[in-house]
């Protein structure tokens, strides 16, 4: 299974088997990892699965659907290597893949 | 003090199809929501977005759905109190009082939380010193343009509300409008008028910066804005504007004593009553083992939790099943007349 590298803003690293097909958020809701909230549930409507990808991977990733620009406007505190948690579907590829949790997500 | 059976909070899609299944069954709601309009996220997130899995719609937008429910709930005549965000919760002998912050006050058998993930606040600036200014130079929204004539405005965003603002003020007031990317979420006709009223002068903008800081002595006169590359710019403002969409809050239903799970709020599937009697909580916002969050399980929630406010609304009478195709009492609430 691909290994996931949480490090949440307390300075804390959790890295978790996420199964393939999940997303990148579903892992850290289902893992308890705090920090990401996901309210619209994986819609690519709330911006509240905000993650900073580690700047190794940012170009192995899926590039953006136009609808996560969009909602990474709303993001609190985006920057370049900002994605929505949700957009990311783990699979092989993304073995290793680490992600940022802001400090908050609004 | 508005006296009715039961209060829901919350207009989204699952308050509204519940309100539908309490007037069948002959007992009488009204409806808060804080936002202005009813429709809850399918109004506010998706209005023109399809959704595909209503049963038996085979596709239509959040719009057209919050519609339908209006509609279909109609012949109840249900009062809804908009821009009225719950505070308070009492218990009064076997009644329940409720206060919003408009201080709209309710006396009611049961509550029905309808909240969705919460209610709708806008999203605020991440710098600290916004806090200093909100509310006398810096808004998330406008409720009296007069004040910006003739003043600096720095408007942040990309979206509709931060264009169209940016478009309006220019005509009475000097505006910067500062995003964060080249691209814009808002209507492209907007955006193309931003960018001539910028060719033209008549506003200046700045696109790839986001707010650095904001100071001032009383009210806000520089903000600080940072280019992607690390270029810092000065510029006077008068005021701020922030335009960053919504995001949603549990709030004060926090502070009622209900169990409470990772922001959800935890019922039986019986008839979705929380640990507090009288209490019920639908949609979104409930949590038990195998809660899907989809429109149509809001919708047998809110069926089941109608049923169960019955016996603490009329406690000396006894809730017969019956079928809107068969049911006279039914089809009289309805105001459909037999012949």
């Amino acid at each position: 299974m691909p290994k996931i590298t949480y490090n949440t803003h307390d300075n804390n690293t959790h890295t978790i088997d996420v199964q393939n097909g999940l997303t990148v958020m579903e892992g850290a809701i289902q893992n308890d990892i705090p920090g990401i909230d996901a309210d619209c549930g994986g819609g690519m409507s709330c911006a509240t699965c905000h993650v900073y990808v580690n700047d190794e991977w940012l170009d192995k990733l899926p590039e953006k659907e136009d609808g996560e620009e969009d909602m990474l406007d709303m993001a609190f505190e985006p920057k370049k290597n900002s994605r929505l948690s949700c957009q990311l579907i783990v699979s092989d590829k993304l073995d290793g893949l680490v992600v940022n949790i802001p400090s908050k997500q609004g | 003090m508005i006296k009715t059976d039961v209060l829901i909070i919350g207009a989204g899609p699952t308050g509204l199809f519940c309100a539908h299944q309490l007037g069948i069954i002959g007992l009488t709601c009204e409806i808060v929501d804080n936002l202005d309009k009813a429709g809850g996220q399918c109004i506010e997130l998706y209005p023109d977005k399809p959704i595909y899995d209503i049963p038996a719609i085979p596709e239509c937008t959040g719009e057209e759905l919050t519609n339908n429910l209006l509609k279909q709930i109609k012949p109840f005549n249900i009062n809804f109190h908009l821009n009225q965000r719950v505070e308070e919760l009492k218990k009064v002998g076997n009644r329940w009082h409720i206060r919003t912050n408009g201080n709209k006050e309710f006396d009611v058998a049961s509550v029905i939380i309808a909240g969705g993930v919460g209610s709708f606040e806008p999203r605020k600036f991440p710098v600290k010193e916004c806090e200093k200014f909100e509310g006398n130079s810096l808004f998330y929204s406008v409720k009296d343009k007069t004040i910006f004539k003739d003043k600096t405005i720095s408007i942040f965003g990309g979206g509709d509300s931060a264009l169209d603002w940016a478009i309006e003020l220019s005509n009475t007031s000097k505006v910067n409008l500062i995003h964060r990317r080249d691209g814009f979420s808002g209507a492209e006709s907007s955006v193309q008028k931003v960018k001539e009223l910028n060719d033209q002068g008549k506003i200046n903008l700045y696109t790839k910066y986001q707010m650095e800081a904001v100071s001032g002595e009383n009210n806000i006169d520089t903000v600080k804005i940072k280019h992607d590359e690390g270029e810092i710019k000065e510029i006077k403002s008068d005021y701020v504007l922030g335009f960053f969409g919504l995001i949603m809050q549990l709030g004060p239903i926090l502070d009622w004593g209900l169990n409470i799970d990772k922001k959800k709020v935890e019922v039986n599937t019986e008839n979705f009553e929380t640990n507090i009697n009288g209490i019920f909580a639908i949609g979104d916002i409930c949590s038990y083992p195998g809660k899907l969050k989809l429109i149509l399980s809001g919708f047998h929630e809110g069926a089941l939790a109608a049923r169960g406010c019955f016996k603490y609304a009329k406690p000396d009478e006894k809730l017969r099943f019956e079928f809107t195709t068969t049911s006279k009492a039914a089809q009289e609430r309805l105001g459909i007349k037999s012949d």
